[in-house]
């Protein structure tokens, strides 16, 4: 099964999928030290973001997640790839930041909430201009 | 769509203003790219979240602006640091850390900004008139902007407020739009108690549960009191900007868009109706309350998020007058309200009742709370939503007046009356 996406910033990447069931600020909700879910109240507290296909069918919160976007990605705890429900200029906006300092940025697509929850569990890829598929090299 | 650019937009980008302002609008226009924008829209005023350490990555960006000669173009103020600059130590940082989150407030400053170091700029003389399009961060002032003052900003991400402060210009999209501030859902308070709409601390709950429930998207309340205060207004809008994207918010009768029900809702159908019960309110403030049902001593309190008002600070000196605290009370505000307090002779009475006033900053963003985390009360409920995740407390929530019984004897106190 393939999902395309609108390409919000472009690129290719792998990892396994992580589907957040609540909203997540990442302000407040991801330690940017660790790249790991630190609001206790979310459901999936403790669980690690960093190189995962991270599925944010609902983006939530303060402004500042694009600066913990930006700070996760110049530490190496980003995400792999970010796929939102709907587009959002804060998180995205970490990455186009990210890449005007020369960093290296991951992929973030806008993907229609439907199709968010089609994904399988599991490795996805990301290719170039928004397809997402599984990944067959890690498929068991 | 595509983004349509005038000539002048087009010259910043090929660097006619230098390259501060080309990397700026490269990124205005990467926003407004990714943000579907058919064009971008000339900002009156910016209000930049950005000067808050969360690493040293935005220090590095900061400097990298005012390296390449960046300066705003517009009024700008600037939002928390995460120090208070006026009372050293009272935020406990290791000296790396301290250094480092000075370089970004220098920065920040050094960009022309106004060092207002205020998370409440419309309560510190920055006050945008009713339809200006500004570009504006920190989720509580955007609320609070777009609701209350009716101009018009998106929640713009830290990094992309700068970079509209710098070119005057923001991605025109969302909030900018007639279409886009009309209410969808409408949230029916009228069958509360008036008693209870007549509190302060009805309005952080009203706020947390519009967040949870309308996110991103537009709404209006029915059966706000008239000439509801700003204040009240304003814990409103940070808690449902806390619990969910709220950037923009109605209240018929009380904030400049809603005169009344059909003009807000822009002759549309609301998509969903809500009407409020008293369970609903009750199940809605629980949710702002960590701590394990039944504790009783609680280990500090904290008020002012977002920074408390002179009108606040007032009523807070009515009712700790007399008393002595038993536990650390932080009252987080602005210089701005500060100047205001000690001119009126407030600031003595109030620290000899055991008040801390943190300025510049607030207990969520930086390490003030005492060191052993224990039981925070506050009547915020952007403090109520974040503090258990950034400073470890868990938090109970309860009134101003409930704060200060609370305080003065070390154990919760809460007058539950008007939830029933």
């Amino acid at each position: 099964m393939v999902v395309k996406g609108r390409v919000l910033v472009d690129g290719s990447a792998e990892g396994p999928l992580l589907m957040l069931n609540a909203p997540l600020s990442f302000w407040g909700g991801v330690d940017p030290k660790t790249g790991r879910i630190s609001d206790p109240r979310h459901p999936q507290h403790g669980r690690e973001i960093a190189g995962t296909v991270l599925a944010i069918p609902t983006p939530r919160g303060s402004s500042s997640s694009s600066a913990i976007m930006l700070e996760l990605i110049t530490r190496g705890l980003a995400p792999a790839a970010l796929l939102l429900g709907e587009a959002d200029a804060i998180l995205a906006l970490g990455i186009v930041v990210a890449r005007e300092m020369g960093h290296r940025t991951l992929p973030a697509l806008e993907v229609p909430v439907a199709d968010l929850m089609r994904l399988p569990a599991g490795w996805l890829r990301i290719e170039t201009g928004g397809t997402v598929r599984p990944s067959a090299a890690h498929k068991s | 769509m595509t983004l349509a650019l005038t000539a002048a937009e087009r010259a910043l980008i090929e660097g006619a203003q230098g390259p501060a302002a080309a990397m700026a609008m490269r990124i205005v226009v990467e926003a407004a790219r990714l943000m579907g924008a058919a064009s971008l829209v000339a900002v009156e005023s910016a209000h930049l979240d950005g000067c808050l350490y969360h690493g040293d990555s935005g220090v590095h960006f900061a400097e990298r602006m005012v390296a390449l000669g960046g300066k705003a173009a517009i009024p700008t103020t600037l939002n928390v640091g995460a120090l208070d600059l006026l009372h050293p130590g009272r935020v406990r940082f290791d000296p790396e850390t301290a250094a480092m989150a000075r370089r970004l407030m220098t920065a920040s400053e050094a960009l022309g900004a106004r060092p207002s170091w205020t998370c409440a700029p419309y309560q510190a003389g920055h006050r945008p008139r009713l339809g200006a399009h500004v570009a504006w961060g920190e989720s509580n002032a955007v609320a609070f902007v777009n609701s209350v003052l009716g101009a018009r900003t998106n929640r713009l991400g830290d990094f992309l407020d700068l970079c509209c402060a710098v070119t005057a210009r923001a991605p025109c999209y969302g909030l900018h739009l007639d279409e886009n501030r009309r209410a969808r859902i409408v949230i029916d308070a009228t069958a509360l108690s008036a008693p209870l709409r007549s509190l302060d601390v009805f309005y952080p709950v009203l706020g947390a549960f519009l967040g949870s429930e309308a996110g991103s998207t537009v709404a209006v309340i029915l059966g706000l009191p008239a000439g509801t205060d700003e204040d009240r207004l304003k814990a409103l809008g940070a808690a449902a900007a806390s619990t969910g994207a709220v950037g923009l918010f109605h209240a018929v009768g009380v904030t400049p868009e809603a005169p009344d029900l059909e003009t807000v809702l822009g002759g549309g159908v609301p998509e969903h109706r809500i009407l409020l019960t008293p369970p609903m309110l009750r199940d809605a403030r629980d949710r702002l309350s960590t701590a394990a049902s039944g504790t009783e001593r609680i280990d500090a309190v904290a008020v002012g998020s977002p920074h408390f008002s002179v009108p606040e600070f007032r009523a807070l000196a009515r009712l700790a007058h007399g008393h002595r605290f038993r536990v650390p009370f932080y009252a987080c505000t602005s210089r701005a309200s500060l100047d205001v307090i000690e001119r009126e002779g407030m600031r003595e009475p109030l620290e000899a009742a055991g008040v801390e006033i943190v300025v510049d900053t607030c207990i969520v963003v930086a390490p003030i709370l005492p060191p052993d985390a224990g039981v925070l009360m506050t009547n915020s409920g952007k403090f109520a939503f974040y503090a258990p995740a950034n400073t470890g407390f868990a938090t109970i929530y309860g009134g101003l007046a409930d704060c200060v019984a609370s305080a003065v004897s070390g154990r919760v106190t809460r007058d539950e009356l008007a939830w029933s």
